[in-house]
């Protein structure tokens, strides 16, 4: 293959895009996605082709949801290692439930999260089983699961930063955000 | 199979892509080999400074040296910054002399077409034999993997194992609001962006052939698992089921994911054809099972589950059925990895409030703690089973860290803002 030619066209296409980003980025910084470090004739000893191009992708900020009942609390507090509804937390439920009786196309996300401590997967799990137990207080109100769906970002979205127990009892929690 | 790689590549999201990649590279990151005992076993060896090196982008023979230094199996001697080529006949009985029982002698000459020609020989100064030399033209940026390359020839003339030098390791930071997965070389540098996203990522997994990395996304608002070809960017949704869907294991053969799905209520494994379709259940607990490992035999399948009241490490075959607890000291073990050769279990343990990196001879079930930090997570080994790479915090930062299996030889991976964590290494190329 005739490699200047192989280079000519990505490098000429990705100048056209920086031109476009508005970036004073100088083209040496970007990475040119050949990468291929083949071997040429050897005295006593050969190498095979590599490629190790990475092509990036960009993912958008997705819309943050609808608004649900006014005047109502969306976050719900659990204690340290429980994944169980407090009653203080079942007017809050109850107030979402009512209004999604009444509004038969809203959909509810209930998302749970953990405090920072342990492993992100575990802690996924745990989320999960703080979602799981909103989601089943629903049910006793009579909301359907084709309403509601129960999901969990573990330990990765924080409410507030911080390592001490003040911060950590604000991230136990489930929010409901409405789709 | 919901294919999404037409909407992610149209060009708009290229244009975004290329404008967020320009301001998101990371500053050049350094691995800094950290050596907290002496290992007798230790080959002494001498890389020669390359002919033409110090013209060229990047120093090869530094490259090459800190790659075997890193290994734990080496042990470099001062060379005096001595210039010697591919093409010279040394004194091999005077480097004997010096306390090496290898040199690596070399060039690197600027050609024509803009690349460089990248030459190597090693001797064994015991013997006083040549153990035979390569050739590599490269492009300016392929220099670096130019010496991985060198380094991992030297590394199996020397030891009869096959070298990690010129895999790679993908890994997740955090900077603001904005989550990236990097697939960078074995050594931290030279980092690539695969994927940048407003929304947490974790879990990336590298799938047996080395083309494909799954992870969890949590960019629909939810976790949900892709298949992200790394080289093309294309991507494939594996698991986007009601609830949450995480942790996603290869099979050997790459055929099959098993991965936590919450579809039914709790968190259990499921396994799912690779190329889409109904998944099978393969725990029946009403406790939290996941983190799902294949053996290295691709016959059993290590998770995590916390059946007997705290998160402990368990076993069962790759079908299903009953499951072998295996952990049983401390009440907190996550986070298994087993190395491709079937000796050892690596894990995170809880020790007081410290997260430890723990290392378990599998035969006999001994096992050791191979850190002295505390907050460490997410273990993988190299694909020759002789590194492990993590994630850990040194001086309150988070850091990426490899070590030896016995904990002698430790290097890290700094100067990357952000938050960087969830490494998993590269099986070997093809």
């Amino acid at each position: 293959m005739n490699r200047s030619t192989f280079l000519a066209i990505p490098v000429l296409a990705i100048a056209a895009l920086l031109a476009a980003c508005g970036s004073n980025v100088k083209l040496d910084d970007v990475p040119v996605e050949s990468r291929t470090g083949a071997a040429v004739t050897t005295p006593s000893g050969t190498s095979t082709t590599v490629t190790t191009g990475v092509a990036p992708v960009e993912i958008a900020a997705s819309n943050s949801g609808v608004a649900g009942p006014t005047g109502v609390a969306k976050i719900i507090y659990f204690d340290y290692d429980s994944f169980t509804l407090k009653p203080e937390f079942q007017n809050v439920v109850e107030a979402h439930a009512r209004y999604m009786a009444a509004n038969k196309t809203r959909k509810l996300a209930i998302e749970g999260h953990t405090d920072d401590r342990g492993g992100r997967e575990y802690n996924l799990a745990l989320g999960q089983k703080r979602a799981e137990a909103v989601r089943r207080a629903f049910g006793l109100l009579g909301v359907t699961d084709a309403q509601v769906e129960a999901v969990s970002f573990g330990k990765e979205k924080p409410a507030v930063p911080g390592a001490d127990e003040a911060a950590f009892a604000k991230n136990r929690r489930a929010e409901l955000n409405y789709r | 199979m919901h294919t999404i790689s037409s909407a992610i590549h149209t060009k708009f999201k290229q244009l975004l892509a290329l404008c967020a990649l320009t301001i998101a590279l990371p500053a050049a990151a350094q691995f800094r080999v950290e050596v907290s005992g002496v290992g007798l076993t230790q080959m002494p060896i001498a890389i020669a400074t390359f002919r033409g090196e110090s013209q060229a982008p990047q120093k090869i023979g530094a490259i090459v040296k800190a790659d075997l230094e890193r290994s734990g199996v080496f042990r470099s001697v001062d060379t005096a910054g001595a210039i010697i080529d591919e093409s010279a006949r040394p004194d091999l009985a005077a480097w004997k002399q010096k306390g090496a029982d290898s040199l690596v002698t070399g060039s690197v000459t600027p050609l024509a077409d803009g690349r460089f020609d990248v030459r190597l020989r090693l001797w064994d100064t015991v013997r006083g034999q040549d153990l035979g030399g390569q050739n590599y033209a490269v492009s300016a940026g392929d220099l670096r993997l130019s010496a991985h390359r060198i380094a991992d020839f030297v590394y199996e003339k020397l030891t009869g194992e096959k070298g990690i030098f010129s895999t790679r390791i993908a890994y997740v930071t955090k900077a603001g609001p904005r989550h990236t997965l990097w697939v960078a070389d074995a050594d931290g540098e030279n980092a690539q962006s695969a994927l940048a996203s407003p929304e947490p990522i974790i879990s990336p997994a590298w799938s047996p052939n080395g083309s494909q990395l799954a992870y969890v996304s949590f960019e629909a608002r939810k976790p949900v698992i892709y298949s992200h070809d790394v080289a093309s960017g294309k991507r494939r949704l594996i698991a986007n089921f009601r609830g949450s869907n995480s942790a996603p294991a290869w099979s050997n053969d790459g055929r099959q994911i098993v991965a936590t799905l919450s579809r039914d209520g709790g968190s259990q494994l499921y396994v799912m054809d690779a190329a889409g379709g109904e998944p099978r259940r393969l725990t029946q607990s009403s406790s939290i099972d996941t983190e799902p490992a294949f053996s290295a035999d691709g016959k059993a399948i290590y998770f995590v589950s916390d059946r007997s009241g705290a998160p402990q490490i368990y076993r069962m075959s790759a079908s299903g059925g009953n499951a072998e607890r295996i952990t049983f000291s401390g009440n907190y073990n996550i986070s298994p990895a087993l190395s491709p050769d079937g000796k050892y279990l690596a894990y995170i343990s809880r020790v007081g409030g410290a997260f430890k990196l723990q290392l378990m001879d599998i035969a006999s079930g001994t096992a050791t703690q191979i850190t002295d930090t505390s907050a460490d997570e997410s273990p993988s080994f190299a694909p020759n089973s002789r590194l492990i790479v993590y994630a850990t915090q040194q001086q309150g930062r988070e850091a990426l860290m490899t070590t030896t299996l016995d904990g002698k030889i430790k290097a890290r991976l700094a100067g990357s803002s952000g938050d960087i964590r969830e490494p998993d290494w590269s099986p070997f190329s093809r």
